[in-house]
């Protein structure tokens, strides 16, 4: 029986394939998602690593909270003169000082050097032989008072030369300074879009504003000093406002941020590898459910041979199984190709990341095989059991099929029930008040699946009508071949149904995550139309996101032709313990944006003073503030400071420019080390002009990494950026696409087999090649479009869920979008048509007449 | 696209005035190679006179399905020629020889080949269809009347019994009045009073529609409606007969060693 189940399986060779397919694309994203996601990790540990060699404790700044890195907002530094208190500890053999920020490099162009969202990161090098030095020197020497050495990535790009002169512009204005070496990085290859700035110590501490202070002291031990030891002498003399840590301490330290980074793109991709394993099943059990089928007569004979329900049951599962293993082996290794496709598609869109070689772990190997043999063996389980069910006697009926499931009757209130079941898990999921993340994610993700299911059961009822309806146009484009293609369509409900239900699940995502991002957009979009009322330009980095130095806007200040500018400051603080997105205004603000005041009046943007404070409508509710309220915030320097509410604002859906608790520029300055903006806003003679955007960029010109945008295109900036995650997301829904595309092509084939005879009558009585090709093309594609139509209209309920809940989208469809999406699935059609059809219309009319 | 199989107009039975509507020269057929090659035709040469039946006739294995096969373009000879309505069929393309088969040769098979999904009318029309044209409502109607279909046009082929479904699939062939149909054991599959009701259509369509038939069969009954009979045994005709009884047809099968 074994043999005879393998015999089988290579005797259907095609047929194995096309099954297999959908089970190697299923877990090459899982293993592609690991290897990326490992090579990534051990990319960056070994930056990290690198970056503290040498040292065996680190001494730093330290804030009164844990800092997002992205606010813009450093611990605050201390004074270089604790080096010289280190380096006469009687266990120190060396210590060394640096500073460090960002630091944006500028092209020959004038152009700021950036990477995607990667940071330019700028550091003082104490001397090139410093043990603790990571960059080894490629190519000229070592920075000295008014140079800087780039790394090697970033100075064959640019056409750098040493020698050269090369702008760096830090807190303050453009500088001009000479290009001494060319630097690289440990061993790692690329370090991410990162670029390298490195200075001598004066001139990094002037170009980031922090004369005669450190950031850090590298320290190394004398030999025969344990961590331990250098550790406790060094805390009697650390003053407050900084902290000591070992070497690995201070890695890991580095490392938490990416790491947590690490772990959410891990986690995404591996979502969208989940995704298309799901589908992946949905095409495995229809294979399998209709080669089966077509061998009920072989099962029969074989029953008639004496064989068993049991050894019957067993030779499907496992031929599942000989096939889930062999496509997991294939997947595990196709995933190490997928992954570095993804390292060029993150790449592409602007996110690259720091790669040092592929990485397969042992985890990637398990997890990957184990999850593609269990789909596929529960994907089998239902065939397999179905063809238990086949009787001897079916050996000699002509036409026999397998007989029905003893729960068909049940299919139709099963189905209702599941669907019920997934949208009531939903609803629960977002509406229920207090539940922990985790049960929102679990309420939700198996709600989804469920509805799946439920709706995948349900299009069986679906098919005959929809097939009717999308299949009108075949019939008037493809004459007696398309009339065919829709009959045929409707011929195996049960067929069709489970071949579109995998693509509908795509593009019920796709669908979802256009509408999201319509709503986001349309949202962000009213917002800033309404808030933004009497100002011609914003000022924003070049990124549209990072918050930039406050030296830019008074250099905008300066510019002819402008009336106020008006700066909005980024930063965080800790409020009624926890941390908060803190931000700060300018009284110039005041008549440049209109807000819902609820309580106090527009006059709070320019009375701040030095308590003030105002905060949205729903922090307020949350602690219980009004007007004369008390808040006490710490700043990362960890100095405390009471203000009092004199505003409460009800922000527009699409959000504000403001964090939960916002404050006057001059306190917040006062309390914050080397304060940026996230905006400025502008107000100029005579409104938008060419001559006043001249005059801004004039202003902008020492500060290459700012860019001034009128109310439109600072908009279409902003929304520039959700443009390239949406991309990522579809190309990673591509995938599910590709896989439910496959299903097409199987059932197609498998289709075709089974009408062999029919195709032999239809090309005797005047069927030409072409028309053939053009039956099966439009079959396709009705199938393909019943997907469509089920999937899109799935994702608009889905979506329309999600934004009744979530209170900062408004509800949009993207028609344009959906309709495009539509197209799309028509292309899948015909292209999963080819071969299928291929195939038919080569078919031999006499043997095809003879087949049986 | 040869324009020389356009020459009779579309949908008639008209053929050449001169000579016959299908003939065959000297056809031979091997299956196979070297040792295990098999000639299932031997060199075969025949006319096919218009509005008559002829009866393919001879044992099993006697190569008859292989001449009709040959005869319809649906295989090529080995060597010989096969002329239709005065085109030299073996020398078509595949596209060529389809709109030749559209136009000139009807089908009825041993099992039926209905499409399930298709009702009766719609069986039968689809010829019409798959060649892009309409069909003429007072033919189609008079077609289904003929064979005794009228009733069931609605009807699907699983709510027909067999000897429905072969009508349909008669009216299938006659439907755009080809210049010959072929049949292979139209009856094969058929119990005999059903068997009788087949033949008698077939013999109907050739006295009052002037149908052109070449049916192959190894049942005396069904040869014995036939104008002409030509018995083919071991790849050679043997025999040609007119207007002979069945008991002299189960004679002359069972001196060819059929029983
Ligand atoms: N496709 C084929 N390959 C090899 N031999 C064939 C093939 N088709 C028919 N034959 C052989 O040719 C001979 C004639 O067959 P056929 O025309 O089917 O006879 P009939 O229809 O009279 O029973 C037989 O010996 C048969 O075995
Ligand atoms: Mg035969």
């Amino acid at each position: 029986m074994t043999a005879f189940a393998l015999r089988g399986l290579f005797s259907r060779k095609l047929r194995t394939v096309l099954t297999a397919l959908a089970i190697v694309l299923g877990v090459a994203t899982v293993s592609g998602t690991y290897v990326l996601t490992d090579s990534i990790n051990k990319a960056f540990h070994s930056i990290f690593n690198e970056s503290r060699n040498g040292s065996d404790v680190v001494i730093s700044g330290k804030s009164a909270f844990k800092l997002s890195g992205d606010s813009g907002v450093t611990a605050p530094a201390f004074d270089e003169s604790l080096l010289g208190q280190v380096r006469a500890l009687t266990d120190v053999a060396q210590a060394d000082g640096s500073v460090n920020g960002q630091a944006q490099l500028i092209s020959k162009k004038g152009k700021a050097i950036v990477y995607g969202g990667a940071p330019n990161l700028g550091f003082s090098i104490a001397r090139g032989n410093s043990p603790f030095n990571p960059l080894t020197l490629v190519e000229g020497s070592w920075p000295k008072a008014g140079e800087v050495v780039i790394d090697k990535a970033t100075a064959g790009k640019e056409h750098f030369e040493i020698g050269q002169q090369i702008g760096v512009q830090a807190i303050g204005p453009v500088k001009r300074l000479r290009l001494s070496g060319i630097v690289k990085f440990g061993s790692v290859s690329t370090i991410g879009g990162a670029t390298l700035a490195g200075f001598a110590l004066p001139t990094a501490q002037q170009l980031f504003g922090k004369p005669a202070k450190l950031d850090e002291i590298a320290v190394s031990a004398k030999s025969g000093v344990s961590d331990q030891r250098l550790m406790e002498e060094i805390r009697t003399i650390l003053p407050s406002g900084t902290q000591a840590r070992t070497n690995q301490g201070q890695a890991r330290e580095d490392a938490k941020e990416t790491d947590s980074f690490i772990s959410f793109l891990q986690k995404f991709l591996l979502g969208f590898g989940g995704v298309a394993l799901f589908v992946g099943s949905f095409v495995i059990a229809n294979s399998l459910s209709i080669t089966i089928a077509q061998r009920t007569r072989e099962f029969g004979t074989l029953r008639t041979l004496g064989a068993s329900r049991r050894q019957v049951l067993r030779s499907i599962v496992l031929e599942a199984l000989v096939v889930g293993t062999l496509a997991s082996i294939v997947g595990l290794f196709a995933g190490l190709g997928l992954a570095k496709g993804l390292f060029s598609l993150f790449d592409a869109v602007g996110f690259t990341l720091p790669n040092n070689g592929l990485t397969l772990e042992t985890r990637t190997v398990l997890v990957s095989l184990l999850v593609g043999i269990l789909v596929t063996l529960l994907a089998s389980l239902r065939p397999a059991l179905r063809a238990t069910r086949v009787p001897p006697i079916a050996a000699v009926r002509e036409g026999a099929t397998l007989p029905e499931s003893r729960f068909a009757r049940y299919r139709l209130p099963a189905a209702i029930l599941l669907t019920a079941l997934g949208f009531g898990s939903l609803l629960l999921g977002l509406f229920v008040p207090n539940l922990s993340t985790a049960q929102i994610l679990l309420l939700m993700l198996g709600g989804a699946l469920v509805v799946f299911f439920g709706i995948a059961l349900l299009s069986v009822r679906l098919v005959g009508p929809f097939a009717w309806t999308l299949g009108w146009p075949a019939t008037r484009i493809g004459g007696a071949a398309g009339s065919l293609a829709r009959d045929n369509s409707r011929r195996n409900p049960q067929r069709t149904a489970s071949t579109a239900s995998a693509l509908m699940i795509g593009l019920a995502l796709v669908t979802l995550v256009s509408m999201l991002a319509a709503g986001i957009v349309s949202s962000f979009r009213g917002a800033v139309n309404g808030i933004w009322k009497n100002a011609d330009y914003a000022i924003t980095a070049q990124n549209n996101f990072s918050p930039f130095p406050i030296a830019v806007s008074e250099a905008v200040a300066k510019a002819p032709g402008v009336v106020a500018v008006g700066d909005v400051r980024a930063g965080e603080s800790l409020a009624f313990g926890h941390k908060i997105n803190t931000t700060a205004v300018d009284p110039a603000t005041r008549g440049m944006f209109d807000l819902n005041w609820k309580q106090g009046s527009p006059d709070v943007l320019a009375n701040l003073g030095a308590d003030g404070a105002f905060v949205d409508k729903g922090y307020a509710k949350d602690h219980k503030l009004t007007l004369g309220s008390p808040v006490q915030l710490t700043f990362p320097n960890g100095k405390q400071k009471t203000f009092a509410i004199k505003g409460i604002f009800d922000p527009p859906t699409g959000g504000s420019p403001f964090g939960r608790v916002t404050i006057s520029t001059a306190t917040f300055d006062r309390f914050v080390q080397d304060p940026h903006n996230l905006y400025s806003f502008v107000r100029m003679q005579g409104g938008q002009t060419d001559a006043n955007k001249a005059a801004l960029d004039g202003a902008l010109k020492d500060f290459p990494n700012a860019k001034a945008a009128t109310r439109q295109k600072f908009i279409d900036n902003q929304i520039s950026g959700l443009s390239s995650v949406l991309n990522i997301l579809y190309v990673l829904l591509a995938l599910s696409v590709v896989v439910s595309l496959f299903g097409i092509v199987n059932t197609l084939v498998l289709t075709v087999f089974e009408r062999t005879r029919e195709i032999g009558m239809l090309r005797a009585i005047g069927m030409t090649r072409r028309q053939v090709r053009r039956m099966i093309r439009h079959e396709s594609v009705i199938t393909a479009l019943i997907g469509a139509a089920i999937g899109i209209a799935l994702g608009i309920v889905l979506a329309g869920l999600l934004i009744a809940r979530v209170d900062f989208i408004i509800l949009s469809v993207p028609i344009g979008q959906l309709l495009v999406f539509a197209l799309a699935a028509i292309v899948v059609g015909i292209i999963a048509a080819i071969f299928p059809a291929r195939r038919a219309a080569r078919l031999n009319v006499l043997e095809a007449l003879q087949y049986e | 696209m040869s324009e020389a199989v356009a020459a009779p107009a579309a949908g008639t039975a008209e053929a050449p005035s001169a000579g016959p509507v299908v003939s065959a020269n000297d056809l031979t057929r091997r299956y196979g190679e070297g040792e295990t090659a098999v000639d299932a035709l031997r060199g075969v040469s025949l006319d096919v006179p218009k509005g008559q039946l002829t009866a393919v006739m001879g044992p099993s294995g006697s190569g008859k399905s292989t001449l009709m096969h040959i005869l319809a373009g649906l295989d090529k000879p080995t060597t010989g020629t096969v002329t239709i309505a005065g085109t030299n069929i073996t020398e078509l393309s595949d596209t060529d020889l389809t709109k030749l088969r559209r136009r000139h040769i009807g089908f009825v098979f041993q099992f039926f080949n209905l499409l399930p999904m298709l009702n009766a009318e719609e069986n039968v029309v689809l010829p019409l269809s798959i060649a892009g044209e309409k069909p003429d409502k007072g033919w189609i109607d008079e077609l289904l009347g003929e064979i005794g279909l009228a009733q069931r046009r609605d009807h699907r082929p699983s709510e027909l019994s067999g000897g429905q479904q072969q009508r349909v699939a008669i009216g299938r062939a006659l439907v755009s009045r080809p210049t010959i149909i072929f049949a292979d054991e139209p009856t094969g599959n058929l119990d005999s009073k059903t068997s009788g009701e087949i033949l008698e259509l077939l013999n109907r369509s050739v006295r009052e529609l002037g149908q052109t038939i070449v049916m192959v069969t190894h049942e005396a009954r069904a040869a014995a409606i036939a104008d002409r009979i030509l018995f083919l045994d071991d790849g050679l005709i043997v025999r040609e007969a007119r207007d002979i009884s069945a008991h002299e047809i189960v004679a002359a099968m069972e001196e060819l060693g059929e029983s």
